[in-house]
């Protein structure tokens, strides 16, 4: 549309690229665009000297401020749990069974009891807390130990079964391969089936088993299969088994027993932190 | 002496402008329109608006620590942030519309670059004194008392202008009142204070020194602009064919002379810096105070007004034919701005339907799937879900939680033997909630059943449902 103006005196000169008939102009760049860039080479050659930034054999070159991420990260847990040491000590000194009626205070230590088991309980109950197989659902109503607040406690900071601690919850199932015949063992398995409303893969032997079963089991698992908890002694006479309630796992279980162990807490977590994750365990959704 | 050229620079210094004072309707409506946006920045945060007790009584703010967004009787919680996103979208098709009917108006009148160094440098020319006065002084070598006073007195002034613009942006966020007295006590946040700072060394750097730097260089609005324009838009331009030959070009010698007189009244008020007599430019913020100027000179030396003007590219053409340039309106509604209308009303439609639609009480539900179902004592399976509750209204509210679905399933709150839960006023509340289905039953035994949670506010009877679906244990070996 318009034509090429003729280059004039004092045009700058050209950097020599030229598209579709358009020259482009040598022009110098702004000043502060200059120095702009020069400050940022300045900056780049501070930091490198002030922060860790040069990469060595097995380590960086420090800095000389000093700075490190793991020490901000060590002194921002530090800041937190400084921050927490208050409530943390209302929780440690609080009755246990009325944390629950504090809103502050329960919610508090639900939050801080998640964190918590998700830092240690996850490996064996999951991290829905839905257990496996020989590792207890704590989602649902059914306790081996007892689902109360307080009895949560006790289970989190002595364990089960574990000698470390004298006071940990301490039961055993005989092994009943070495008392019964293998009969009679298939009898009690068939009985045990029926306990649970479920249908034995024989009745006949079933009935025999009955006799068995009262003779052997029901002082700790209770005349209809209720359990004990002041025993750990599971109730079998619900829906939910720990290790399986087919006829297989049955006749494994009283053959050879089952002996799950799980740690005393009270070693590791302070006693805020033993309480949090009880109280977190216990609305779950079984806590009794 | 050997005429070597020297090798150029790196760096070219800034050329200051100084930009002549100037009068005409253009230049008014200037003022009305700083006036008027000054007037709205300063102003909105002071406006009170009951919304009862607990809450703010300011009309607008961004409350950031609540996650809340007040703006009169409308209020916007963090997850509705669509609403806002949807006034940017506005504000951006707005902005087309704009530049497409007539060029770089927001950057020549609204835009805040452009109103704030119009007033900064409405006070140079208070102090220095008006072009002339200012080329002197700052051709002066030596600073001697006088100049270092003009100097230190305009800085002065800025800086006062800079802390009031910093200052005023902060009442947005906080409770406009508490927060200026906390201000000057030392009471308010670090945040507000660095906020403060950072805007006032913003508005001092840019409006005092950076000027037209930041339209040029640093704003990407001039080179996106490009591709909004087409022939039909209207931008300030010079009317060549009636100016030239100019009175002092060589052609002006022999051929009869145009009515441009040479005179420098347009290049001498731009704020860019420019000649708009060379043409379009990139530059050129349309800001027409090289209209007022030239149509002044041109009343004075008794021509008709216009030889610099609103003129689109495909009147020049007209013109220069001979023909009259067509109506502004013929410009302004053309298919492209039409369909920017068009999409901005509708962006602007869909907001209010869903600002009208949009509930005082809602729910999210998040089914919990770890584990998908839990078997219970008695054998029904359970599953748990997480209901986040939020109560828009003032005032705490009852909510009933009821579940619609297959009839066997039953729903029990964590933590309460009641199925209702009071959430306190303004808040969201999360609750579990356990659905259980009884053993043998038909959700308990498919592999899923979808099922629908419905809240109900007992004080008014109004409803809110989300669907989820309950897992049985259909699926499992
Ligand atoms: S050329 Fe005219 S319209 Fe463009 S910036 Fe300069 S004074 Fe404003
Ligand atoms: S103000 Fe008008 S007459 Fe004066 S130089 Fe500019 S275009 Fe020409």
């Amino acid at each position: 549309m318009t034509k090429v103006p003729p280059k004039q005196d004092g045009d700058p000169d050209t950097t020599g690229h030229t598209w579709d008939g358009i020259e482009e102009f040598d022009n110098p760049m702004p000043r502060w665009w200059l120095w702009t860039f020069y400050i940022t080479i300045i900056w780049a050659v501070a930091y490198t000297i002030a922060y860790p930034a040069w990469p060595l054999v097995s380590s960086a070159t420090a800095g000389i401020l000093g700075y490190s991420t793991r020490g901000e990260v060590i002194s921002d847990i530090a800041a937190v749990e400084e921050a927490n040491a208050g409530i943390n000590t209302q929780l440690a000194e609080a009755e246990i069974t009325e944390i629950s009626l504090n809103p502050e205070l329960n919610s508090y230590a639900v939050s801080a009891g998640a964190a918590v088991y998700r830092t240690w309980c996850t490996q064996c109950h999951g991290s829905g807390a839905g257990g496996a197989v020989g590792y207890p659902n704590l989602l649902d109503n059914d306790w081996l130990w007892g689902g109360s607040v307080e009895a949560i406690y006790s289970t989190v900071a002595h364990g089960i079964r574990n000698e470390e601690d004298p006071d940990a919850r301490y039961s055993e199932m005989p092994v009943f391969g070495d008392i019964l015949e293998e009969e009679e063992i298939a009898q009690v398995a068939n009985y045990v089936m029926t306990l649970s409303g479920g249908t034995p893969v024989d009745a006949a032997a079933s009935q025999a088993g009955e006799a068995i079963y009262a003779d052997n089991c029901s002082a700790c698992h209770g005349d209809n299969g209720l359990g004990n908890n002041d025993l750990g002694a599971p109730n079998i006479a619900d829906q939910i088994w720990l290790y399986g309630g087919d006829y297989d796992t049955l006749v494994e279980t009283v053959t050879y027993s089952r002996y799950g162990v799980m740690p005393p807490w009270q070693q590791r977590l302070s006693e805020a932190e033993l309480r949090a994750v009880s109280l977190y365990v216990h609305q779950l959704g079984g806590g009794e | 002496m050997t005429d070597q050229v020297p090798p150029p620079s790196l760096y070219a210094a800034r050329e200051p402008i100084f930009p002549r004072r100037v009068s005409g309707p253009f230049r008014n409506l200037k003022w009305v329109i700083m006036a008027v946006t000054l007037g709205i920045y300063y102003l909105v945060p002071w406006i009170r608006w009951d919304r009862g007790p607990e809450l703010p009584d300011q009309a607008v703010l961004l409350d950031l620590a609540n996650r809340r967004f007040y703006f009169f009787w409308i209020e916007i919680w963090s997850h509705e942030f669509y609403f806002v996103a949807g006034l940017l979208i506005m504000a951006g098709l707005g902005l087309f519309l704009f530049t497409s009917a007539l060029g770089r108006v927001w950057c020549g009148y609204a835009c805040p670059q452009t109103v704030w160094t119009d007033l900064f440098i409405k006070v140079e020319r208070m102090v220095e004194g008006d072009r002339n006065a200012r080329l002197r002084l700052h051709r002066q070598e030596k600073t001697d008392a006088r100049k270092l006073r003009l100097r230190l007195t305009k800085w002065v002034l800025w800086l006062l202008i800079s802390v009031a613009t910093g200052g005023a942006w902060v009442f947005y966020f906080a409770d406009a009142p508490t927060l200026l007295v906390d201000l000057f006590t030392g009471q308010a946040a670090a945040v507000a204070y660095i906020t403060v700072a950072i805007l006032t060394a913003t508005t001092f750097i840019f409006g005092g020194f950076a000027r037209e730097q930041i339209c040029i260089y640093a704003c990407p609005w001039p080179r996106i602009q490009a591709a909004m324009m087409d022939e039909d838009t209207i931008t300030v331009a010079y009317r060549e064919w009636r100016g030239e030959p100019r009175k002092h070009s060589q052609e002006a010698k022999t051929a009869p002379q145009g009515d441009c007189i040479d005179c420098m009244a347009c290049v001498n008020v731009c704020p860019m810096g420019i000649d708009i007599r060379d043409g379009q430019q990139l530059e050129c913020i349309t800001c027409a105070l090289c209209i007022d100027a030239c149509d002044d000179v041109m009343e004075r030396i008794g021509k008709p007004r216009g030889l610099i003007d609103y003129i689109a590219l495909s009147d020049e053409v007209a013109e220069r034919g001979g023909a009259a340039p067509r109506s502004v309106w013929k410009h302004i509604f053309r298919p492209r701005t039409m369909f920017y209308t068009f999409l901005w009303a509708g962006v602007g439609a869909a907001l209010i339907v869903a600002l009208f639609i949009r509930s005082d009480i809602e729910m999210t539900v998040a089914p919990v799937r770890n584990p998908t179902f839990v078997t219970l004592a008695d054998g029904s399976i359970r599953n748990t879900y997480e209901i986040r509750l939020r109560n828009k209204n003032n005032d705490a509210r009852l909510f009933r939680l009821f579940v619609k679905g297959d009839p066997a399933l039953r729903i029990t709150l964590e933590g309460t033997p009641y199925g209702s839960i009071e959430v306190p006023a303004d808040t969201s509340f999360l609750q579990r909630v356990y659905v259980i289905a009884p053993p043998g039953s038909p959700p308990a035994q498919t592999d899923r059943q979808d099922l629908r949670f419905w809240i109900e506010d007992l004080t008014n009877g109004d409803r809110a449902w989300k669907d989820s679906s309950f897992i049985g244990t259909g699926n499992q070996p």
